[in-house]
């Protein structure tokens, strides 16, 4: 379970989180979802430490996620960044691969490598792409190889930030329903960011809405239409009109 | 206020130069306290020297090469104001091999070794590759900065020597072909003049430089503001601050080793 507790932090004069208070249980999914600006990918990075929150407590399991052995802590999470982030210098089984050819349980080459390709069919991509580099591949093939390497040492939490932002429909529709069979074929945890309302339906269990540095809402997702918050309305309507300012 | 702005201006940028500094140290102390401590990694090392050396090659080569050419040309020139022509190849000799050969090597490595990790690292940073790496456990200090700082400071070195042997190659060129010189006469006054520390010198600069050069890329890439023009103000960023603290070293290093 991860559990955020009063969560602040600032970039100078820019307060982006301001008390955020959330709870994801062990193998669900949660998805976070708010407007440009509003601290979410801030928040998916002070849970695996990339942010040091100024305030608040961040805890998995009990455990506080700034204490303890790193390396350890890490190992037990897989992430999908919006841009892929791929090594562009390594190929793309490499890509996958990084992390069972790293570290103490070091896996010896075609080993890895192996693994790496069954995680590429997994993503619905063909062996022959294990040898190319990440530059030769369309964003859509880039996104589902960054999911392989995610997915690879079998993480039991997954984290998605904005994981179909700059996709076709189609390739979306595609990204969604792999991230919902391998959280629930994986029993994984899954924390996603995402302004995609497609996304939010396919892939959450629950969701919660960031507004002004708070967590303005949570709820399941079968909640998400009844609710009568005017900003969850605004926001999954796509509403011009409406508390949220639309100039921010 | 309007009086005491100038002043406070001055100060601001005194502390944000200080400050500057203090990264840099406790940046270049981590880098350094990596280097002993495992994991290691042998590729990205391999690719660095490959990088750093290898293909900085010909740039040193030819930088040397008309350098050579040039001293040897001013110092017949000058030398026949006191009929001191014959100092030609000696000059030029450890002219190049104290001096020219390290710090113009370096200047040239750094222009374009500096710029291309700076410009990589930072892209690295702007993609979130940096983070990414992060996620799955390896630290960026240890996996870009170490393999680059290490083969930099191994490798400028052997850049600098084979640079102090063509610059004396292009003095011998111009010395046998334009001001007369016996080839064999040339070679022999070069070989007899040159002492131990005075290559020896030249190749503790180029290690020293080659610190510089990795250590600035680095550190001004993986500090890289967000979008293109950070990454643009990274790279210029790095040459600027390689090129200066090569000079400013060279300085210092000289003043140690013939100071007295």
């Amino acid at each position: 379970m991860i559990e955020l507790r009063n969560v602040h932090k600032a970039f100078g004069s820019n307060h982006v989180l301001r008390g955020v208070d959330l709870v994801i249980p062990k193998g669900t999914s949660m998805v976070i979802i708010g407007g440009s600006g509003t601290g979410k990918s801030v928040l998916l990075k002070s849970v695996l430490g990339l942010v040091r929150p100024d305030s608040g407590t961040i805890t998995l399991d009990g455990q506080d996620v700034t204490r303890g052995d790193r390396d350890a802590f890490l190992a037990r999470f897989g992430m999908l960044f919006q841009g892929g982030a791929l090594f562009d210098s390594l190929r793309v089984w490499e890509n996958v691969a990084f992390r069972l050819r790293q570290g103490a349980r070091k896996l010896p080459k075609d080993q890895a490598r192996a693994i790496a390709i069954e995680k590429l069919r997994r993503v619905g991509l063909k062996e022959h792409v294990a040898d190319q580099y990440p530059a030769e591949l369309s964003g859509g093939m880039q996104k589902r190889v960054g999911l392989a390497r995610a997915i690879a040492a079998e993480p039991e939490i997954i984290f998605f930030d904005e994981p179909t932002t700059g996709l076709d429909p189609i390739m979306s529709g595609v990204i969604n329903d792999l991230i919902r069979e391998i959280v629930t074929e994986m029993g994984a945890t899954a924390m996603t960011i995402t302004h995609d309302m497609t996304s939010v339906r396919a892939i959450a269990d629950n969701v919660a809405m960031l507004h002004g540095g708070k967590v303005r809402w949570t709820g399941a997702v079968s909640g998400l239409d009844a609710t009568d918050d005017p900003y969850v309305q605004q926001f999954i309507h796509g509403r011009a009109e409406g508390p949220i300012e639309s100039v921010r | 206020m309007t009086l005491t702005a100038p002043l406070a201006a001055l100060g601001r940028l005194v502390l944000d130069m200080l400050a500057s500094i203090g990264r840099i140290a406790i940046f270049a102390f981590q880098v350094v306290s990596h280097i002993f401590r495992p994991p290691f990694y042998p590729r990205e090392f391999l690719n660095a020297v490959l990088q750093i050396g290898w293909f900085s090659l010909p740039v040193v080569g030819l930088t040397s090469l008309f350098t050579g050419g040039a001293l040897a040309l001013q110092i017949y020139a000058g030398g026949a104001r006191y009929g001191a022509e014959a100092a030609v190849p000696s000059i030029t000799a450890i002219g190049m091999v104290r001096e020219l050969g390290p710090v113009l090597g370096g200047l040239m490595v750094a222009a374009r070794v500096t710029s291309s990790i700076a410009a990589e690292i930072g892209t690295m940073k702007v993609t979130e590759q940096i983070d990414a790496l992060t996620t799955l456990s390896t630290n960026p200090l240890k996996y870009l900065a170490v393999p680059r700082v290490v083969a930099a400071v191994l490798v400028v070195p052997v850049l600098v020597a084979v640079g102090d042997s063509i610059g004396i190659a292009g003095g011998w060129i111009v010395g046998i072909n334009q001001l007369g010189f016996n080839s064999s006469t040339y070679i022999k006054n070069t070989v007899n003049f040159l002492q131990f520390w005075d290559i020896g010198s030249g190749l503790v600069k180029g290690a020293a430089f080659g610190f510089i050069i990795a250590l600035m890329g680095v550190y001004h890439g993986m500090n890289s503001g967000r979008g293109a023009q950070g990454v643009g103000d990274a790279t210029k960023s790095a040459v600027v601050a390689a090129s200066v603290l090569i000079l400013a070293a060279n300085f210092l290093l000289t003043r140690v080793f013939f100071g007295s």
